[in-house]
């Protein structure tokens, strides 16, 4: 499985010699990835790799010490994160973040706050642009949901949803932003066998039906293998290797760090 | 029960020992020294009567307490509405608000005129609950230091009336504005604050605006403050016995009737419930907008929000300014109603009322917070003659409320969006 066929191979982020250092503590040490348009690219490593932490530095909430992270042809690594998630490289968290006293249709309004009229006066008095943005919000809120299978908890909170389904409010948030690129940090985590697989497939779909890239750090195996362009392993901070699915799982070295010394 | 008996006697003793030295002991004067004279043997009395009854309590606490676990939960109405379905809920709802608009507006014309001011004054502390909400309700910033923002409406319009001599309805917006403005400088330092240390900023900040407007002598008055703030006019109408301001015209002689001073009081207190009207309807507005929407979310989870593109910045300054310029309205009525004012109104026993009232009424919820107003308003009008104990009983009740309700009065539900094709 190498890059989808029908995508161009247009370079969406590159990352190179990435290096992130808290005091005298090196978490990322020269790490250089770079995702293609329709891609889907993984990150993996042991527990304490530094992978979370490349994803802080991608999204803006770390300003890495070293490096350049150019995205859609511009080096954004020193721009604040909401600049960056609005340029259309939006993140998940590894627990989930939701505003979970929200309903789940709010948790997809707020997300698009970019996209609707926030001029204060024009929402006050109802302005047409404002009607129609926010119509065009809720339409694009409910097609997400009914594509995360959400719609009947609409009115829910989204704290009282299964884990499961938060996983997927929490994929569909990220979505109604209209995003070129997707981080996913460990989205399989504590998601059982048969959610797994719903997730690998709605991930496949995002990339097929939407040429949505994304990049990926997640500890299940088999997903990561089903579905990946590319993958990089990451260890101590350092790269260890790259290459595709098979490659990596023949790699002498990533045994190694995964399993330690024979 | 070894534990049970350990645990009374030591409450035993702390009773004695919290009681005795505030109750036990006189200080009198004797000539120009104090001296120390027991009370009376009757408080001898109740204070061993006390101490036998917290004995008893702590050592018989589980059986008293089963018997009162055993007694059915109250069902207070508050909780039959909280139960009501979203529909009925909002039909309920608007039912409530047009008999309570109607009453507010037949309200001054049925009662007294001592309770058309207190109403006045709940409309006030309404309208600065209803501010605050924003900030710490909706927005979840804790704001302990609101009343400066308050302050900075009455004392606007009081010297732009004094020194450029502007009636109220020009002030009122200056005075919102100018709230505002403050609400958005200190919104600047503490934005990277949050919870404990923010309320010790915004504490200071109230501070320093009061300390200022007292120390400020020259353009203030200081401490004697500012007097002779004209009222609001009607259209050029005063309400007064003579005009004062040149051009205007009086009210009665305008309508022909004969003079008295019952109109000025329901004149402004139509003017508040005109007032309270508007900040309830910008409000729910707000509320359901985007930036209302980023408020909350704000307040839930502010990584999340950063991650999806939200301007943290922008977000938390909008709510400090909308919030303030709601206190700034408040505060230019207040200084046209009251006619004077000076520091002395805006203590920090002021914004802990507002906050209370936020709290009591439920985060982020206006009906609550309306209720909650007038509950702290009216009742401690009621209970003047406890007027000591005032302190004491906001103390009681917050404790009560914490433990039976700590989601506030009407804890505020959200609002049901509608979609196009849920089955």
């Amino acid at each position: 499985m190498s890059n989808s066929p029908n995508t161009p191979h247009r370079n969406l982020l590159s990352v190179s010699d990435l290096t992130m250092q808290f005091g005298g503590l090196i978490a990322v040490n020269g790490v250089s990835l770079s995702v293609n348009d329709g891609q889907i690219v993984s990150i993996i490593g042991p527990n304490g790799a530094g992978k979370t932490t490349v994803f802080n530095c991608l999204s803006g909430f770390y300003r890495p010490t070293g490096g350049t992270i150019n995205f859609l042809g511009e080096e954004i690594q020193a721009l604040p994160d909401f600049k960056i998630s609005r340029k259309g490289m939006v993140r998940t968290f590894q627990h989930v973040r939701l505003f979970n006293s929200m309903t789940v249709i709010e948790n997809l309004l707020v997300a698009q706050h970019r996209h609707v009229n926030t001029n204060l006066i024009s929402g006050l008095f109802k302005s047409r642009s404002y009607k129609e943005l926010e119509a065009k919000a809720m339409y694009r809120a409910e097609y997400w949901l009914d594509k995360v299978q959400l719609t009947k908890y609409a009115n829910w909170e989204a704290g009282n949803l299964s884990y499961g389904q938060q996983r997927r409010l929490e994929i569909a948030r990220c979505m109604v932003t209209e995003p070129q690129l997707l981080l996913l940090d460990e989205p399989a985590a504590g998601l059982n066998p048969k959610e797994t697989k719903d997730l690998d497939n709605l991930i496949v779909s995002l990339k097929a039906d939407y040429h949505v890239s994304v990049l990926l750090i997640e500890h299940d195996m088999s997903l990561v293998m089903g579905i990946s362009d590319r993958i990089y392993v990451i260890n101590q901070g350092q790269p260890l290797a790259s290459g595709t699915p098979d490659q990596i799982r023949n790699n002498p070295d990533v045994i190694k760090a995964y399993l330690g010394e024979a | 029960m070894q534990r049970n008996l350990n645990h009374a006697l030591f409450t035993a003793l702390m009773t004695f020992v919290v009681s005795f030295p505030l109750l036990g002991i006189d200080l009198v004067t004797d000539g120009s020294s104090l001296t120390i004279e027991a009370t009376s043997v009757t408080t001898y009395y109740y204070m061993t009567a006390a101490i036998v009854i917290v004995f008893l309590f702590q050592l018989f606490r589980e059986s008293i307490l089963s018997v009162f676990s055993s007694v059915p939960k109250l069902r207070l109405p508050i909780h039959l509405y909280s139960d009501l379905p979203q529909s009925r809920r909002n039909r309920f709802e608007n039912w409530f608000t047009l008999v309570v608009v109607i009453v507010a507006l037949v309200w001054p014309f049925v009662v007294s005129r001592g309770s058309i001011d207190l109403a006045t004054l709940v409309l006030i502390y309404v309208m600065l609950g209803l501010g605050l909400n924003i900030v710490v309700g909706l927005a979840g910033l804790l704001d302990l230091g609101y009343v400066a923002f308050y302050a900075v409406g009455a004392y606007s319009y009081a010297l732009l009336s004094e020194y450029f001599g502007l009636s109220f309805w020009v002030a009122l917006p200056i005075g919102g504005l100018m709230a505002a403005f403050f609400g958005f400088i200190l919104g600047f330092p503490v934005l990277r604050l949050r919870g404990d240390y923010l309320a010790i900023v915004t504490l200071g900040f109230g501070e320093i605006i009061r300390i200022l407007l007292n120390n400020l002598t020259s353009l203030t008055g200081g401490p004697n403050g500012i007097g002779g703030i004209p009222k609001p006019t009607l259209f050029g109408m005063e309400f007064g016995r003579r005009v004062k301001e040149e051009g205007n015209t009086l009210f009665h002689e305008v309508f022909g009737i004969a003079y008295d001073s019952t109109y000025k009081v329901i004149f402004l207190y139509l003017l508040a419930v005109l007032l309270v009207l508007f900040t309830i309807f910008v409000i729910r507005r707000l509320v359901r907008m985007p930036v209302g929407r980023a408020w909350e979310a704000l307040r839930e989870d502010e990584i999340a929000c950063r991650s999806l593109g939200l301007n943290r910045t922008i977000i938390k300054l909008s709510a400090f300014t909308i919030g303030a310029a709601f206190a700034g309205f408040a505060g230019c009525f207040f200084a046209a109603r009251q006619g004077f004012i000076s520091p002395e109104s805006f203590t920090f026993i002021e914004s802990a009322i507002i906050l209370a009232i936020v709290v009591l009424g439920g985060m982020g919820s206006q009906m609550g917070v309306i209720l909650a107003a007038i509950a702290m308003t009216v009742l401690p009008e009621l209970a003047r003659e406890f007027q000591e104990y005032r302190m004491l009983m906001f103390g009681l009740m917050m404790v009560l409320m914490m433990i039976w309700r700590p989601q506030g009065l009407l804890p505020s539900k959200r609002p049901h969006l509608e979609l196009a094709d849920v089955k």
